[in-house]
């Protein structure tokens, strides 16, 4: 109880649970700084970076994969008779195309994302955690931190917006695949038609909401396996809230991210 | 080696009025100790008198409260990072429970704190002291297992070559026999001496173990309740009328009785 007085520099500003709350936001804002001090302080960890991104990246497009295409075909179907009655089913392509790039891809791959790397990330440091494995990291000379969390979230952070575009094209794909198969549209129709609503505000927009989202991730994943206490539960415990946290905060920033390129548009 | 052997020889460890404390727990209250170059102190203590505390905050991974820790003449608690990580490589610290990188092999395992702490070693050279470090285990058959693959005294053995690997001037073993069958404990035992001998490292030897303790210690140490109650030879330690010190004794050797 004194312990939050101090950090906090105040007497119980509401509550003793929102203070709490208020405690959480300054540790994570703490962790982010460290983060950011770390990772562009030498010794640089290029080997284990790279190792990450090829967990966090390549073995997430298995998943990523499927999940674009089927949302593509899904999304084409569902929004094609809408269109027929007003006779714009030829608006198709550039109406999809809008959804998947804008909205979709992002979202969605970041959804994915959150269940698959960061509950992983959330798991892996906090059984590291909890078996003093950290611990021993740190006597044999090395520096966890950098070592374990700072080329995580340099991970997620530069493979998130390349799994978007990825699974943006792989939606396209999907959508074109349907088209094709009713409208009987070239794929250079589709293309064209496809890109011609598309602006390089859309995909740059994409691409920075992507960037956020998997530094996300991977600070919600690492901040709660590092800090993982109480045992085994507490991996369990670690990985789920990592999971929770990452998808809440993705549903805040895509808000936030989407009033303001619209203000800008 | 007796105590008076190592009285004048320079002092690696030396701890003074070291207090420790978690939230209300006082865990450490005013331990004073100093380990000489060479010297083997078993620390011996009832399971949350704090000995496992005690070693991490030699190792810098916890910081005192109060008191002054200096290893191998530096402050632990007052030096910088890098300082600190150049004194970490001299010291080993072999876990209670073992803390394999379970994400690894016995060789990747090994090669860690190598690869992180001596950059220029070539392929070749680290294959050797990975070798060198299993035989000196006894396991060389393990090299390509994972830990999750080894029995609780493979994994103690490989956690103390793991910390031999880079040749510490001092060990510090966190009940390195707990757990273990009687032939098995008597390895390690054999191995804590080799090590002693070999490399001419000073130890600390947690343990509750006090067939451990005899073998391997020049020196023993009761903690109880945040202090030293009792340190000196075996003997001198375990002869003596102190009611802690004689519940020891007499759960482990019922027989001499
Ligand atoms: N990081 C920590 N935070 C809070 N309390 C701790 C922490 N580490 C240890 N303690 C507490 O300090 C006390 C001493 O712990 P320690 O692990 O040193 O015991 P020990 O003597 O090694 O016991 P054992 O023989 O069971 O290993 C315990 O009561 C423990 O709960
Ligand atoms: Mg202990």
């Amino acid at each position: 109880m004194k312990a939050e007085t101090d950090n906090n520099g105040k007497k119980y500003l509401f509550s003793k649970s929102l203070d709490t709350v208020f405690l959480a936001v300054n540790n994570v804002f703490k962790f982010i700084g460290l983060i950011f001090k770390e990772a562009f302080t030498a010794p640089f960890e290029w080997k284990e970076i790279i190792n990450q991104c090829f967990n966090v990246g390549f073995k997430s497009l298995p998943l990523v994969s499927l999940t674009g295409f089927i949302i593509g075909i899904v999304f084409t179907k569902q929004s094609r008779p809408s269109l027929s009655t007003f006779g714009a089913s030829s608006w198709l392509p550039s109406l999809i195309s809008i959804a998947i790039i804008r909205a979709l891809a992002p979202l969605v791959t970041a959804l994915i994302a959150a269940g698959k790397v960061g509950s992983n990330i959330g798991a892996e440091l906090g059984s590291m955690k909890v078996t003093e494995q950290i611990d021993a990291m740190e006597v044999s000379a090395t520096n966890p931190f950098k070592y374990l969390v700072v080329t995580r979230v340099m991970a997620t952070t530069f493979m998130m917006p390349v799994l978007v575009l990825y699974s943006g094209l792989v939606g396209m794909l999907g959508s074109f695949m349907n088209i094709h198969q009713n409208e009987q549209t070239s794929f250079a129709a589709f293309i064209k038609n496809a890109f011609s609503t598309i602006s390089f505000l859309d995909i740059n927009s994409s691409i920075f909401k992507a960037v956020c989202y998997g530094f996300t991730i991977g600070v919600a994943g690492c901040y709660q396996g590092y800090y993982a206490e109480n045992g085994t539960q507490g991996v369990g415990k670690a990985a789920n809230t990592a999971v929770v946290v990452a998808m809440f905060l993705i549903f805040i920033e895509e808000m936030i991210i989407v009033q303001f390129v619209n203000s800008i548009r | 080696m007796k105590n008076n052997d190592v009285t004048e020889k320079k002092s690696v460890i030396s701890i003074n009025n070291l207090k420790k404390s978690f939230g209300s727990l006082k865990v450490l209250d005013g331990v004073n100790l100093n380990i000489k170059l060479g010297e083997n102190l078993a620390v011996l203590g009832k399971s949350g008198s704090g000995k496992s505390v005690l070693i991490k905050i030699i190792s810098g991974l916890l910081k005192p409260d109060e008191g002054t820790v200096t290893v191998l003449g530096l402050e632990v608690d007052k030096i910088s990072p890098v300082e600190l990580r150049a004194l970490r490589s001299k010291i080993g610290f072999s876990f209670q429970n073992s803390a394999l990188y379970d994400s690894m092999t016995v060789r990747e395992n090994l090669a860690f704190p190598l690869i992180r702490n001596k950059t220029n070693l070539s392929k070749t050279e680290i294959q050797h002291a990975i070798e060198e470090v299993l035989n000196e285990v006894g396991l060389p058959q393990t090299i390509d297992q994972m830990p999750s693959e080894l029995s609780g005294g493979q994994r103690k053995r490989i956690g103390i070559a793991r910390t031999l690997i880079l040749k510490p001037e001092i060990m510090l073993y966190d009940e390195p026999t707990a757990g273990l069958d009687p032939i098995t404990s008597s390895e390690i035992n054999s191995l804590i001496k080799k090590v002693q001998a070999q490399y001419k490292t000073s130890s600390i030897i947690i343990t509750h173990d006090l067939t451990c303790a005899k073998n391997t210690a020049d020196n023993v140490a009761i903690l109880v309740q945040g202090k030293f109650l009792k340190s000196g030879s075996f003997d001198e330690v375990f002869k003596s009328e102190n009611e802690i010190a004689r519940t020891f004794y007499e759960y482990n050797f019922i027989n001499d009785k």
